[in-house]
């Protein structure tokens, strides 16, 4: 779309301006089986992301609209993009509402993923309002004969500081366009003036999810709809032999079997009905063993084909350095496959009309899965609307649009709406994995205890932050991603610290061993990991506190030194004194951890307290204390919120979390195969948030989470001096290290 | 064979067409009285998300065979309080912000309501006993054990 300098007062006023109705949104919030009753709008809303009708729209009755590409993934995001507009506009929170995730009416902000939903997506549709503002006040100057510097807004009405004039936003623009440009220089408010950002907001979906009146992903339905279960290949690249129809046609409200290559999945009237229908297909299926040898997986991950390698920090002659330092370290970190574990299966609708695809799907990047939906069904993309509907927390690329594809399959084969909610052993088994990871550190100390040298090696697959291949494509032979997309793995491989030799280097790995995707921190907390547990082995072979240690390297960044200072008074961190390890039966130790985000954003530090039984090699993590500075804050509690979210999971995911396997399948398929933490093994946390109004807001949903890995290795070695290495810090390898270590 | 099978639902008769009586009572609730309360999670009893009080007691109502609840009591999520005038603990809930996705919150919160019928004054440690077969994947566990702890300080 062109680009409009300036706004066209012919526009403004209404005068050609499209009337859009935004009241017969087809949206799924207040009632899901209402929705569809909803003639789906057809109006041309603009979407462009350079527009600020893209984002916003108010009606007469000065209700304003948002429209979000990025979505809330239970995060709080809807809620906080609520505070910043009806900030900047200075409305009432009540009259602002957030339609999240819509290709037909939201423009595509990006996949909601890499804590940049408010970095990013809150501060482009912040920058939508400021120059809505802005435009409101000039005609209301005009409207009103004043000066523009004679306005105030309260509550939606622009009215003079002095008198009694005014006119509401309604009044203004109401249903009507803007038809105008995104001003990247419209003033922001003063942060000083601030009364709705920065101040806790309670979350505006919380109480229906509290009562059951939540519209969930699960929830939806439309009419005529009937459901779908799919038959997964028992070993993942098994060829479908034989399928037995009559084995399942008998079955009450059975509608079909559809089979498209080694695409299977059955479809009946009611959910019940596809689930037994699922359980009881007969299907024939080849052998097939192609995964690695779980046992030998960095074996494989090491002896895997290089195709590329990125150098992501290049100072001085790191090789020089270590060839000529005092003393030379080395180690290597590594860290297991996860899977997302999403406590709702993944779940979608989709509906195949008049070669038309409409297809409501929890998935994290409608805009993107709308693509890859048209790709699968050889349809225009224009042809294909995606509408988001919240799901259950996914924390990266799970299972959802995984589950849109087979509901956009099923639909096109039985020409009704189909719903497909996964199983348990579906998501298990078959949401793309965290790749596993395998990190080589390398420093050399000069004499005088100085670090001179840093030299990382990360091996994880290649590939970028794209669109993961949908499993329903890949099985039926239909047109797909052939490329990985594990996410943005090399942000997290370079480091803050000023020392003065430093390289590190990515290999990319040209195959791993399950379909890989990004899973909250994805390679920066395994790089994080080895980064600060490495960086106290250096500390404990220099006889060096941990803070000071790192205090000295980040000596010019007064972020980063102001969040080390606060995390040592609220921990109230003794220093190391390197007087040996504490004896008894069960120990408890102390690690602290820190990360300047991608290198370049948000600060987080945080202290651990560990409890560890020598006798069985169990830990417990007991207590955290973390200080964040991410920026501007827009929802304090809601940063609080992800915070302990950020460290529970990372616990459960350190000393718990593993995906099994055998030569053919994922053998983890349920909660007791991948036992997750429970509430007995919480830790507590205290946190301290250093907020700057005047700041960009920085991402909250992954940071905290990078470090928790490293808090805990370095808290164990405090506790029993030994090192542990490898995630999960299962207690067979930690009895292992104890012993390696006695012998 | 469609088999006619009755139950109280939060306080009402209903009357279901059940054409397999081994169907979880998690199906009817939701797709048969249209419920949104129990959730499905796992279907083995392992997450707690379909949790609903039957006579009473928190149970699992992914697995428990529709037939086996004929005549009985059930109540769920909805039947315990509305957004206009919720539970003790649905509004600790609020009040603790003790959400994040709240896909498991369901479980969580008919868990803790039958706890609380048992034990008006839990401590924290009971709370975590209580829950501790209540998966959350979110990690907003703290939260929900403040929030049970505000609700039972309260009566």
């Amino acid at each position: 779309m062109s680009a409009r300098p300036s706004i066209s007062r012919r526009e403004f006023l209404g005068l050609s301006g499209l009337i859009v109705s935004f009241a017969a949104l087809p949206l799924p919030l207040a009632s899901a089986e209402s929705s569809q009753q909803t003639q789906l709008p057809t109006a041309h809303k603009p979407v462009a992301s350079d527009e600020v009708d893209g984002f916003l729209a108010i009606d007469r009755h000065g209700n304003i609209s948002v429209f979000s590409g990025k979505v809330d993934l239970g995060t709080g995001v809807r809620t906080a993009i609520t505070q910043i507009v009806a900030e900047e506009l200075d409305v009432p929170i009540a009259r602002v509402s957030v339609i999240e995730g819509d290709t037909l009416l939201t423009p595509d902000q990006g996949p909601t993923y890499g804590s940049l939903s408010i970095q990013n997506g809150g501060t482009q549709i912040r920058q939508a309002a400021a120059t809505a503002r802005r435009a409101l006040i000039r005609q209301a100057a005009k409207q009103l004969h004043l000066e523009e510097s004679e306005l105030t807004v309260e509550r939606g009405v622009i009215k003079a500081a002095h008198g009694t004039r005014s006119v509401s936003y309604g009044d203004l623009i109401g249903g009507r366009t803007f038809a105008l440009s995104i001003d990247k220089d419209a003033p922001l408010k003063d942060p000083a003036t601030y009364t709705v950002v920065g101040r806790s907001q309670p979350r505006l979906d919380i109480p229906d999810k509290v009562t059951g009146r939540f519209t969930y992903m699960h929830d939806f339905r439309v009419t005529g709809m009937v459901h779908g279960r799919v038959v997964r290949p028992p070993a993942i690249g098994a060829t479908l032999l034989a399928v037995n129809e009559d084995s399942v046609k008998h079955l009450p409200g059975f509608i079909k079997v559809v089979q498209q290559r080694n695409f299977l999945a059955v479809v009946a009237e009611t959910e019940w009905g596809a689930i037994t229908a699922a359980q009881q297909l007969e299907a024939k299926w080849s052998d097939w063993q192609g995964l690695p040898d779980e046992n030998k997986l960095w074996d494989y991950v090491r002896s895997t084909r290089i195709t590329k390698e990125d150098v992501t920090s290049d100072r001085g002659d790191v090789e020089a350095a270590l060839a000529k330092s005092a003393q030379r370290l080395s180690a290597t970190y590594d860290f297991a496959i996860h899977t997302h574990g999403s406590i709702g299966p993944s779940c979608a609708v989709a509906s195949f009309e008049g070669g038309r695809l409409t297809c409501w799907s929890a998935s994290q990047a409608t805009h993107n899965l709308r693509q890859q939906l048209a790709l699968m069904l050889g349809i225009p993309d224009a042809d294909v609307r995606v509408i988001y509907i919240a799901g259950s927390g996914c924390y990266g690329r799970n299972g959802h649009e995984d589950a849109a594809a087979d509901a956009s399959l099923l639909a096109h084969a039985v020409g009704r709406p189909v719903r497909v909610q996964w199983m348990r052993a579906d998501e298990h088994g078959w949401d793309p994995k965290g790749p596993p990871t395998l990190i080589d550190m390398q420093a050399g100390v000069d004499a005088g205890g100085n670090v001179t040298g840093w030299y990382s090696q990360f091996y994880g697959p290649e590939g970028v932050a794209g669109r993961v291949k949908l499993v329903a494509a890949d099985l039926a032979d239909l047109p797909h991603e052939m490329e990985m997309s594990p996410g943005g793995i090399i942000n997290g491989t370079a480091i803050p610290y000023m020392f003065p030799n430093v390289k590190t280097v990515a290999h990319r790995l040209a195959t791993t061993p399950f379909r890989p995707s990004w899973i909250r921190a994805p390679g920066r907390m395994q790089s994080a990991f080895a980064n600060e547990a490495f960086l106290d082995e250096i500390a404990v072979a220099t006889r060096t506190d941990p803070f000071e240690l790192r205090q000295r390297s980040l000596a010019n960044d007064h972020r980063a030194i102001e969040v080390l200072e606060r995390l040592a008074r609220l921990s109230n961190w003794q220093k190391r004194t390197f007087n040996g390890h504490a004896a008894g039966g069960t120990v408890t130790g102390r690690g602290m951890a820190f990360v300047k985000y991608e290198v370049y954003r948000t600060y987080v530090g945080m202290v651990t307290t560990v409890e560890i039984v020598r006798a069985t090699g169990v830990i417990k993590a007991k207590h955290f204390a973390v200080v964040q500075d991410c920026g501007q804050v827009i929802n304090p509690d809601g940063v609080r919120n992800q915070i302990e979210g950020n460290v529970v999971q990372t616990v459960s995911r350190t000393l718990l979390e593993r995906v099994r396997y055998d030569r053919s399948h994922v053998t983890s398929i349920d909660w007791l195969t991948y036992p997750i933490l429970t509430f007995p093994d919480v830790p507590d946390i205290d946190i301290e948030l250093i907020d700057r109004p005047q700041e960009k807001p920085w991402g909250v949903g992954e940071p905290s989470s990078a470090i928790v890995s490293a808090a805990i290795c370095n808290a164990v070695f405090d506790a029993i001096g030994v090192r542990l290495r490898s995630v999960p810090f299962l207690p067979e390898k930690t009895l292992a290290a104890i012993n390696g270590r006695r012998s | 064979m469609e088999q006619h099978i009755s139950l109280n639902v939060n306080g009402r008769k209903v009357d279901l067409k059940v054409a397999d009586p081994a169907m979880p009572l998690l199906y009817a609730l939701r797709n048969d009285l249209g419920l949104r309360g129990p959730r499905f999670g796992c279907g083995l009893s392992q997450c707690g998300a379909c949790t609903v009080h039957l006579d009473g007691n928190a149970v699992r109502s992914c697995v428990l065979p529709i037939v086996s609840v004929a005549g009985r009591s059930i109540v769920t999520l909805e039947g315990l309080g509305t957004p206009d005038k919720p539970h003790p603990l649905q509004q600790a809930f609020i009040d603790e912000q003790a959400v994040q996705c709240g896909y498991c919150i369901n479980g969580m919160i008919m868990q803790s309501a039958a706890l609380m019928a048992a034990n008006k004054h839990p401590t924290d440690e009971q709370i975590k006993q209580a829950l501790a077969n209540n998966l959350c994947r979110c990690g907003t566990h703290l939260r929900i054990v403040r929030a049970v702890k505000r609700a039972t300080s309260q009566i």
